[in-house]
């Protein structure tokens, strides 16, 4: 497993990105690198702007100042000094290259498991109705739901929506993989079976970035751990580090302190 | 009593058959450029948005009936001279039409934003988000409302009578004004216009089951 970006060109290279809403900043001059394989997560209080850097990540939502380049290139903006936002096509190619699992699920609700994960395949990829039904149904069987793959999403529980939500983001291939609190909106029993899934990928060597409440399964699953406070980077590296319960940093005691008090 | 009527029946008939057609020609006219306009409030640039915002709330605010009188009577002194049977449709459909607009409008803004950026993050473009995410689903929340919509244009229609035109609703007036049956003729009236109501609430129920996310 890579542990350090160190040595190796980051895949995933955010440089002193800044980003407000009105007269909120929401993110300060963040700056994080992200190398293949690695399963990053970012934890922090409500409103430190994680889900907000990782939506600048797909631009989801666009950032003032600073870049973020995935391989190299730049994801929102065109090459070269100015910045001008790229064409409606070259932003989605673009964000055909990072999956995405939101904390919503967000599965389109008239298509099938199935369906759902065909729709990027054929649209986007190019491939044909039979070969794009053949890889998703390698990937709902992947998340262990090959038996609902007719199925429409409202016919799934919370937690089989939330693994077809997976299973249609990594289908694309892409070369990040975002999790966007995908366990916050589930009902605790079936908080596991979704986050099996998650260790299954990252076991395989997905790189991902996370931003999760689920301590236990960020201090087991990554690489490294980012925490973020007002809009920043308060501190980051290996999680057990991070968790220490002897750490330095101020925020993130009390932080840590907080939801040890919580887990009773 | 009898015997006038079925005399009058192939009247009615081809009174009947023109209340069909101005109902077709304002729904499917009115479909296409409702939606048109539609697209055009929801994702248009702000000109295009504002343009159909006040036609839209321009149309909906006088009564049709004043509608009709106005394109018939009053686009003649601006040079424009419409047969009778045209300024009806035209101005049935310019009714029409500001209805679809809106129910459009209110069908997109109903889904969910997260739709819209899941598709966005498998890397759909715009006209595919439009087209296989957005549309297929706010199709569903149009239907019901639209469909009613469609009952009352052909209710509507009886308003071309008063341009002289010989609707259903004008066919038995004159059959009325010959026979002076009333009765038996305004009941003939309603059941027609009642049966092509029904069979449309019917077909509707069918839609509306066949899209549905959940099957029965």
């Amino acid at each position: 497993m890579a542990t350090s970006s160190n040595n190796s060109p980051a895949l995933l290279d955010i440089a002193e990105v800044s980003k407000s809403f009105g007269s909120v900043e929401v993110l300060r001059s963040v700056s994080l690198q992200v190398a293949k394989g690695e399963v990053v997560t970012v934890i922090g209080p409500s409103g430190s702007g994680k889900t907000t850097l990782l939506r600048c990540v797909n631009f989801l939502e666009s950032y003032d100042s600073g870049s973020i380049r995935i391989d190299g290139k730049e994801v929102g903006f065109r090459d070269g000094g100015a910045r001008q936002r790229r064409s409606e096509r070259d932003l989605a190619a673009m964000r055909a290259e990072t999956g995405m699992v939101f904390q919503g699920f967000n599965l389109f609700p008239h298509l099938t498991a199935a369906g759902n994960i065909m729709l990027g395949l054929t649209k986007v990829r190019g491939k044909s109705n039979a070969e794009a039904r053949s890889i998703a149904e390698h990937w709902l069987g992947r998340v262990g739901l090959v038996h609902k793959a007719d199925s429409l999403p409202a016919e799934l529980s919370g937690g089989q929506q939330q693994r077809v939500g997976i299973a249609r983001a990594v289908a694309m291939e892409p070369k990040i993989l975002l999790l966007d609190e995908i366990t916050s909106a589930l009902d605790p029993e079936l908080v596991g079976e979704v986050l099996a899934v998650v260790k299954s990928l990252a076991e395989d060597g997905m790189t991902m970035v996370m931003v999760t409440h689920e301590m236990a399964f960020a201090r087991d699953a990554s690489s490294r751990i980012v925490f973020m406070a007002d809009g920043g980077v308060s501190a980051v590296g290996p999680p057990k580090a991070v968790l220490a319960a002897e750490t330095t940093n101020e925020r993130l005691r009390t932080f840590l302190a907080r939801f040890r008090a919580s887990q009773f | 009593m009898l015997g006038q009527i079925a005399y009058a029946l192939p009247f009615l008939a081809q009174g009947f058959a023109l209340t069909l057609w101005v109902s077709l020609l304002v729904v499917v006219l009115s479909l296409i450029a409702g939606v048109i306009l539609g697209v055009g409030l929801v994702y248009g640039p702000a000109p295009l948005r504002w343009a159909v915002r006040i036609f839209s709330d321009t149309i909906r605010g006088i009564p049709i009936l004043v509608l009709i009188f106005f394109v018939y009577y009053g686009l003649p002194a601006v040079g424009v001279h419409l047969q009778s049977f045209w300024a009806a449709v035209l101005a049935l459909t310019l009714f029409k039409t500001a209805q679809v607009v809106e129910y459009l409008r209110g069908a997109v803004a109903s889904i969910p934003k997260g739709q819209s950026e899941a598709a966005m993050a498998i890397g759909l473009t715009f006209r595919q988000r439009l087209a296989y995410v957005i549309f297929p689903q706010a199709f569903r929340r149009f239907l019901p409302p639209w469909i009613n919509g469609v009952t009352d244009a052909v209710k509507g229609s009886a308003l071309v009578s008063l341009l002289g035109i010989t609707d259903l609703m004008q066919a038995i007036n004159q059959v009325i004004g010959r026979t002076y049956e009333a009765m038996p003729l305004y009941i003939l009236g309603a059941l027609l216009y009642f049966a092509v109501n029904y069979a449309l609430s019917l077909a509707s129920r069918r839609l509306e089951q066949r899209f549905a996310f959940i099957r029965e």
